[in-house]
């Protein structure tokens, strides 16, 4: 165990940049994914916070390894505010949409079509 | 007492009718006895100021002017003319004075009467209204020292002339009356405001004190003599109208329909001698030539009305008649130059002819009421020959009549006596420097007529048998209200106010005070001078008195010899000259001359116009009409296939690629992420590339 951590420890400057940059990468592709084959309402808002969260690992990691002061997590967390509220007024929409509509499936409502 | 004091004080006397007008008009129904007693009080306080001003004008300043001027308009500099400003004001001379007196006498006098007179009147407030506007109006053209506010009072009076002869419009022929009277009145204003523009064109003043100035100076109108007589005869029109001089004189009979105090006011003693007070305002502005004008416009006047009287039968016809041709008189006597003695009769006139209306609308009022009683409506209670025996029945009201009918017949002892015998003499005098022989007969002609005709109606009225007993025995006298004015105007009638001597009315305080003034006018063209003119006046003085004296005497004999004893009779006289007799009742044809000739002309006129307007402005309007339409026909065309047709050909193309882009939006909100996401990377890969 102790060798482990003493190679974690060793290992840990080698993680770069790039290594976030995938992470996040990894996480926005799966968010768009998610919103755009997902029919349920519920699960594209999931989708949507993963790119939102994608979002916020690139501003925090540009913020360390780029950066000379804190706008980057700043930025994140007024992110991460943001995104509760869009949340909330999101679920808020859901709800009204299930009560008129009697379902969450996205590919049923459409009647802005024309 | 200052002279500002006094002028103040003259201002208050014009005010207060105009304060009582605006206050009775708009609230005379709500107040007590509907606002006579507002309009009564303001006119009798008026009174009371207006002899307390002649009292001081004539001890404290009997030969000044006093004058209160103020700038009305300042133009500054207007081109072609300089600084022009126009200056108004109020004055005061011996003339005004005594006129502020005669007006508010007789108008207080008339409120009293008309208190009784109009008693139920279904206008009652409002006919005291316009008694208050005509006192103003009148008040004002006293007082105005320049043309243009007495213009200004000048058309008011007619304004309200108007108004008070058409005070019961119901009646077709009161309604008719006034507006003959408003626009033949009219017609003599165009040539008054002539005048005062030929006046103002030169002097640029309406000041009468700085035309006499300018004229004295060798400043004629358009620097001719021509045009100053012209405007001395076109100022004149202004008289010719409101002083009912022929031709113009067919409105005042007419404006009998109008109540009887009126009558009295405005048809006999005041308004219609504006004209007369307009003379001799202007008189030394007056040529030769625009004084014999004058003179023989009045003399005309004075004959035509009196012969006229001789055949009328309505009562108040006869005194409107008699009124012109007292007007005439007085016209006459300025005319000739006699300009202390025409104003004199003015003032005399105005006393005993209000008298005479007035005793007159006491005997209406009687007739009226007994008629009213026998539930008589056919029966004209202002007919003279419905009348008779009224004596026994009205003692106040006849002898004060009586008073009357001596004064303007010009018995001495009385003012009209002092009064018309000045004139006469003045007419012998001018006869005498001018070798014009007709003017002084006609004076004495009209003399002996106005004493025929003048007893006529006493006798026919108050002499004799009454026609209908039934109806004689529901005559009774009018009331206190009525028959104390009637007693003043009686006592005013008498020779001691005016002169203390009998003989001789140029020895009174009018005359002493009212000199004529001094001509201003070129020597060329004046008349006969005061001095030389004075002196004939007097030489004529017991000439005159004497023929006077003998023609009325003689005139009041013929008609107590036909009308009381019966010795000549009227019928057959009136049968034996059958077409004069005609031609007189019918008051010379004049309505009907003026019927073919001014009214058939201008419906002649309105016929030709009435064609213009039919074919040439309907032409002109129709052919435009037609125009439009053409043009609207092909624009329309234009709208409707050319630029309808770009503006669907857009909306077509954008419809077409509307439907064809319909196809994309599938209202998933998937798809355009996707989409978004594929345009993003589409983007990222072209930018790689490039």
């Amino acid at each position: 165990m102790e060798t482990f951590f003493a190679e974690f420890i060793r290992w840990l400057p080698k993680v770069g940049l790039s290594h976030f940059l995938i992470v996040s990468a990894i996480l926005f592709a799966l968010g768009i994914y998610g919103i755009s084959t997902r029919r349920n309402a519920i699960m594209v808002l999931m989708g949507v916070e993963l790119v939102l969260n994608a979002a916020n690992i690139n501003f925090v990691a540009f913020s360390r390894y780029g950066g000379v002061n804190f706008d980057g997590q700043v930025a994140a967390i007024f992110v991460i505010i943001l995104a509760a509220a869009e949340a909330a007024v999101a679920l808020a929409i859901v709800l009204n949409i299930y009560q008129r509509f009697q379902t969450v499936n996205v590919d049923e409502i459409s009647t802005m079509k024309e | 007492m200052s002279q500002e004091l006094l002028m103040y004080l003259s201002v208050a006397i014009l005010l207060l009718p105009l304060i009582g007008f605006v206050k009775v008009i708009f609230f005379g129904k709500r107040l007590p006895r509907q606002g006579d007693w507002l309009e009564t009080l303001a006119i009798s306080v008026a009174l009371l100021l207006s002899l307390l001003v002649l009292y001081q004008k004539l001890t404290l300043y009997h030969a000044e002017t006093l004058s209160l001027n103020f700038t009305w308009i300042d133009f500054h500099d207007v081109p072609g003319i300089g600084p022009l400003k126009i200056i108004l004001g109020f004055s005061i001379d011996n003339l005004a004075a005594i006129m502020l007196v005669v007006v508010t006498l007789i108008s207080t006098l008339v409120h009293f009467f008309s208190i009784g007179y109009m008693q139920g009147d279904v206008r009652y407030s409002r006919y005291f209204a316009f008694l208050g506007i005509f006192s103003f109006s009148m008040l004002m053209i006293v007082l105005a020292n320049n043309l243009f506010l007495l213009y200004v009072g000048w058309e008011l009076v007619g304004l309200s002339s108007y108004l008070l002869i058409g005070h019961w419009y119901e009646k077709k022929s009161a309604s008719d009356a006034g507006m003959k009277a408003f626009i033949t009145n009219r017609i003599g204003d165009v040539g008054f405001f002539v005048g005062i523009m030929i006046l103002f064109g030169t002097f640029h003043t309406f000041g009468l004190t700085e035309i006499f100035e300018q004229v004295k100076a060798g400043n004629l109108p358009f620097g001719s003599e021509w045009w100053l007589t012209a405007a001395g005869v076109l100022i004149f029109c202004g008289a010719i109208g409101k002083s009912a001089q022929f031709p113009l004189h067919v409105w005042l009979p007419d404006a009998m329909e109008g109540p009887t105090p009126v009558s009295a006011l405005i048809h006999a003693a005041t308004m219609v001698a504006a004209g007369v007070y307009l003379v001799a305002r202007t008189f030394p502005l007056m040529t030769a030539d625009a004084l014999m004008v004058i003179t023989y416009i009045g003399a005309t006047t004075a004959f035509i009305s009196a012969t006229i009287a001789v055949a009328q039968n309505d009562i108040k016809k006869v005194l409107a008649y008699s009124t012109i041709s007292q007007l005439g008189y007085m016209v006459m006597g300025l005319g000739v130059g006699a300009y202390s003695a025409g104003f004199f009769h003015l003032v005399t006139h105005a006393m005993f002819k209000a008298g005479l209306f007035l005793g007159s609308g006491s005997v209406i009022h009687a007739m009226h009421h007994a008629l009213h009683h026998q539930h008589d409506h056919h029966t004209d209670p202002q007919d003279i020959r419905n009348m008779g025996g009224l004596k026994a029945k009205m003692p106040v009201t006849f002898w004060t009549f009586l008073i009357f009918t001596l004064a303007i017949s010009g018995v001495p002892l009385t003012s009209g006596f002092l009064s018309k015998d000045s004139i006469l003499a003045g007419t012998l005098a001018f006869g005498n420097l001018t070798g014009h022989i007709l003017i002084p007969i006609v004076g004495f002609f009209v003399a002996g007529l106005t004493a025929f005709y003048m007893f006529r109606i006493v006798i026919l009225t108050f002499l004799g048998e009454h026609k209908s007993p039934e109806r004689f025995s529901l005559i009774h006298e009018s009331p206190k209200v009525m028959t104390v004015p009637l007693m003043i105007l009686a006592a005013l009638s008498f020779f001691f106010f005016y002169s203390m001597n009998p003989l001789d009315g140029a020895e009174g305080w009018i005359s002493q005070a009212t000199q004529r003034p001094e001509t201003v006018v070129p020597a060329s063209v004046a008349a006969a001078s005061t001095e030389v003119f004075e002196e004939a006046h007097h030489h004529a003085h017991y000439t005159a008195m004497f023929l006077s004296l003998a023609v009325a005497g003689l005139g009041i004999l013929i008609a107590f010899a036909t009308y009381h004893w019966k010795k000549i009779s009227a019928d057959k006289v009136a049968e034996n000259f059958s077409g004069l007799h005609k031609f007189l009742l019918n008051k010379w044809y004049f309505d009907e001359l003026y019927g073919v000739i001014a009214i058939g002309a201008s419906l002649r006129l309105t016929e030709i116009l009435k064609w213009f307007d039919n074919t040439i402005i309907d032409g002109i309007v129709n052919g435009s009409g037609w125009i439009t339409k053409v043009t609207s026909a092909i624009s329309g065309w234009f709208d409707n296939w050319v630029i309808d047709g770009a503006v669907n050909a857009v909306a077509y193309i954008s419809g077409f690629f509307g439907i064809a882009l319909k196809k994309t939006q599938t209202g998933k909100v998937q798809t355009y992420v996707a989409l978004a996401v594929f345009g993003v990377m589409v983007f990222y890969f072209a930018m790689r590339l490039l």
